[in-house]
């Protein structure tokens, strides 16, 4: 079964190898993973896609929170929430009419042309990753030269997991989270 | 004598903390300007000692080499902090494991950059394993240098990340004295663990005021001691309302130091106790409420017991294969408890009924205030109401000793290796710290040797060390000079780690390393005699040296054995002589570990003979 985490880490040198490690040590594949800061330029938040049944999310979100600069982590999958993918793609359309239909064949699924060249286009779409996946079919029988994909995710409001916008000063290891009104 | 000497140097490293700015002094004496003196500057290299003293340091295991260079031009200097030369880095670190699982304070090691670091790791995952609390400081090459395939670069921090608890690479002298802190913490606090420190050479120079900050700044890291109120009390319920319950304690009791509280929890409610190879000694062996260890050569009863209880209390164990068995067959009518302070180990390899996150200690007080003025369920029921109660089931337990006890065929031709523990655990009384491999002389010893008390046993359990136990006993044995430490190897182990010989007569301790010599790889042969029809394939060791001469060589004191009669004489002579004495004891070469579950099995499918 695919899963999403939504991990909150110490945006420090060294602990996204640490995170990925958890996973390439027991043998899991990571499908997607894409991580920037929060609100807090110290919070990096990492979403990552994998594939395992609960057992092996159970333990895993076990493994993560057990790091010592992880400071939650949490299955999305099993709670409401909201998942989309981005994606970039380069698309051969040298002729006019073919990059009248490509523009066309965007707007269907709500995507965009947002560069051109003598040869191609490039298209612009943001999703759920199985209409990613559909746009990607219709766009490959131009010919697609080039895919960028990353995907993101956020439980639904009211969200029922720890949300830790902001690390305030701590005592002996002691978490105070600051959580938004 | 070494408490006086650690009481002093505890008052001045107290007192030098006392005179360490903190960051907001710095700020205002900064701010100050001319009127007062901006904080000393000092390396790197003294930042690092001064922060090793703060934290009660007294000896350091390491091995010198160019990176670490400036650390030991200080540390020549420093008259407070006692350096350990080991003979390879390997030893070095399960010398300082030794010494934290003797005296249950956090060992240090210090070993240079590249081959010292790797040669650091087999002893930093053995510690990783058993859960034993390290730190240890690697050099590194300069800064600048980092990633250019300097000589003698390797990126440590990346090698060790899935062994440590965790690690740090520093990347300024300003921050180590915290970054010190911080690893003493976080290796000595919940399910302790090795932290490794890199610090690269121009670090160790670099000039920085030594100042720490206030607090430890680890807000993601938060182990719980006491654990939730409510999951003690449905714990306690079900064990008082158990009818054939038993205690499955390990190496977790021993880190909380919770062994009294396990004795009273065991006496109160009558339960039986088996105890993991981790455990042994945290539940007194000789007690008539102990089963013995438990697992792939535990005692029958023992894995009887567990297999056919209705309710597990397990404190500070891991469901470790070679406990369990096969999973699916595993106690399959047990409600099962879990106390650990790891939450990932709870649920993690046997699905636990009701798990209980929290330290073993503070968990089994929890539970005692229960029992006696708390919850009216196990007030009811005192200690003589329980031991009614459970009667069938330790008849039953009885029943099972009967049936099979730890036996073997005594011989007056050839020394038994079983005979070698129990003449061992006679002339010591059960008192002595004892350091052991891993293979056949290990699982004989958990048999046949009864641990009165905690931090005797050292032994390498999860990672299966050979040539640990040497070094460890060594580590034991420079903590505490005046007990009676032994190394019990075999002549595999004992060879992959010899050279400490030279350790352990430079500082004039008094091991005694008992080989228990069979000429084989004793537990990797037996399988091969059990599994592969006995077709032996690189198991014999032809070529061994002659121990004693071999201890000879290095000042020390051999000793040899080969027939029964001569056992006592040469153990007795071999314990009580002073200084380092190994004794290589002659055993009977192909005698097998009993009992035993074979691979993939479940316990109760045990071969007895």
């Amino acid at each position: 079964m695919r899963r999403t985490l939504a991990i909150l880490v110490e945006n420090r040198t060294g602990e996204l190898a640490r995170i990925v490690g958890l996973f390439s040590a027991r043998g899991y594949n990571i499908e997607n993973l894409s991580v920037a800061e929060t609100l807090d330029p110290g919070i990096s938040r990492v979403t990552l896609v994998t594939n395992g049944d609960d057992a092996m999310a159970e333990q895993i979100i076990k493994q993560l929170e057990k790091q010592i600069r992880v400071l939650s982590a949490t299955d999305l999958t099993v709670i409401d929430h909201i998942e989309r993918e981005m994606v970039l793609v380069h698309v051969n359309a040298e002729a006019e009419n073919a990059r009248l239909e490509v523009t066309k064949l965007a707007s269907i699924f709500d995507a965009k042309v947002i560069d051109k060249s003598e040869d191609g286009v490039t298209v612009e779409a943001v999703a759920e990753g199985h209409k990613v996946d559909a746009l990607l079919r219709s766009l490959q029988p131009f010919g697609i030269r080039e895919v960028a994909r990353g995907r993101l995710a956020i439980g639904r409001l009211p969200v029922s997991y720890p949300q830790i916008t902001q690390i305030t000063e701590t005592t002996e290891s002691q978490l105070k989270i600051v959580v938004p009104v | 004598m070494a408490v006086l000497v650690f009481g002093v140097e505890n008052m001045i490293s107290t007192a030098i903390s006392e005179l360490i700015p903190t960051p907001t002094e710095v700020r205002e004496v900064q701010r100050q300007g001319q009127q007062e003196e901006i904080p000393q500057e000092i390396s790197g290299a003294q930042i690092l000692l001064e922060a090793l003293l703060r934290e009660g340091v007294d000896t350091i295991f390491g091995y010198p080499g160019g990176a670490v260079l400036h650390i030991y031009n200080e540390l020549a200097r420093n008259q407070r902090l006692r350096h350990i030369l080991a003979r390879h880095e390997q030893g070095a670190v399960h010398m300082a494991e030794g010494y934290a699982k003797a005296t249950g304070r956090v060992g240090i090691v210090l070993v240079t950059s590249g081959p010292g670091a790797t040669n650091a790791v087999t002893g930093i995952a053995n510690a990783f394993m058993d859960s034993t609390p390290l730190v240890i400081i690697t050099g590194q090459v300069p800064r600048k240098m980092l990633g250019s395939d300097a000589f003698q670069e390797i990126d440590t921090v990346g090698i060790t990340r899935p062994c440590t608890k965790y690690n740090y690479l520093v990347q300024n002298a300003g921050e180590l004295a915290d970054v010190v802190r911080e690893a003493f913490h976080i290796a000595s606090t919940g399910r302790p663990g090795p932290v490794v420190i890199d610090i690269p050479k121009d670090v160790t120079a670099e000039r920085a005021p030594l100042c720490y900050s206030e607090t430890v700044n680890l807000p993601g890291y938060r182990p719980n001691r006491r654990a939730n109120q409510q999951q003690v009390e449905q714990a306690v319920e079900k064990i008082v309302n158990a009818r054939r319950p038993i205690l499955y304690v390990g190496g977790g009791v021993i880190h909380a130091n919770g062994s009294d509280e396990l004795l009273q929890l065991a006496k109160r409610l009558h339960l039986p106790v088996t105890p993991t190879l981790m455990g042994l000694g945290c539940f007194p062996s000789g007690h008539p409420l102990s089963l013995g260890m438990l697992g792939m050569h535990g005692t029958y009863w023992a894995n009887m017991a567990i297999s056919e209880s209705d309710l597990i209390l397990a404190i500070g164990v891991r469901f470790d294969d070679r406990v369990t068995g096969a999973l699916e067959k595993f106690a399959p009518q047990a409600q099962i408890i879990h106390v650990d302070i790891d939450p990932s180990s709870v649920s993690k390899n046997v699905r636990a009924h009701l798990p209980v996150v929290g330290d073993a200690k503070s968990v089994m007080q929890q539970m005692l205030d229960l029992i006696e003025c708390g919850n009216p369920v196990a007030t009811a029921r005192g200690s003589d109401k329980s031991a009614k109660k459970l009667a069938s089931w330790w008849q039953q337990i009885e029943e099972w000793k009967e049936f099979a006890p730890l036996t073997y065929e005594k011989s007056d031709v050839e020394i038994k290796p079983q005979f070698l523990c129990e003449e061992l655990y006679r002339l010591t009384g059960g008192d002595a710290i004892i350091a052991t491999d891993v293979g056949q002389h290990q699982m004989w010893l958990a048999q046949y040797y009864g641990f009165n008390g905690p931090r005797q046993s050292i032994t390498s359990g999860g990672l299966g060390t050979m040539g640990f136990g040497f070094p460890a006993a060594l580590g034991a044995q420079l903590a505490f000079p005046d007990r009676q430490v032994v190394a019990f190897v075999g002549d595999g182990g004992f060879q992959m780690t010899a050279q400490e010989l030279a350790t352990a007569v430079q500082y004039r301790t008094n091991t005694k390393i008992i080989v228990m010599n069979n000429n084989y790889l004793g537990m990797v042969r037996q399988w091969q005699e059990l599994f592969y029809d006995g077709n032996y394939s690189a198991v014999g060791m032809q070529g061994t040296p002659d121990f004693v001469r071999l201890a000879e060589a290095y000042g020390a004191v051999g000793l040899r054995a080969t027939k029964p009669r001569e056992l006592s004489a040469v153990l007795e002579h071999g314990l009580s002589t002073r200084g380092v004495v190994v004794m290589d004891i002659v055993v009977s070469a192909e005698e097998n570990v009993y009992p035993m579950i074979p691979p993939g099995a479940g316990l109760k499918e045990m071969v007895l003979r």
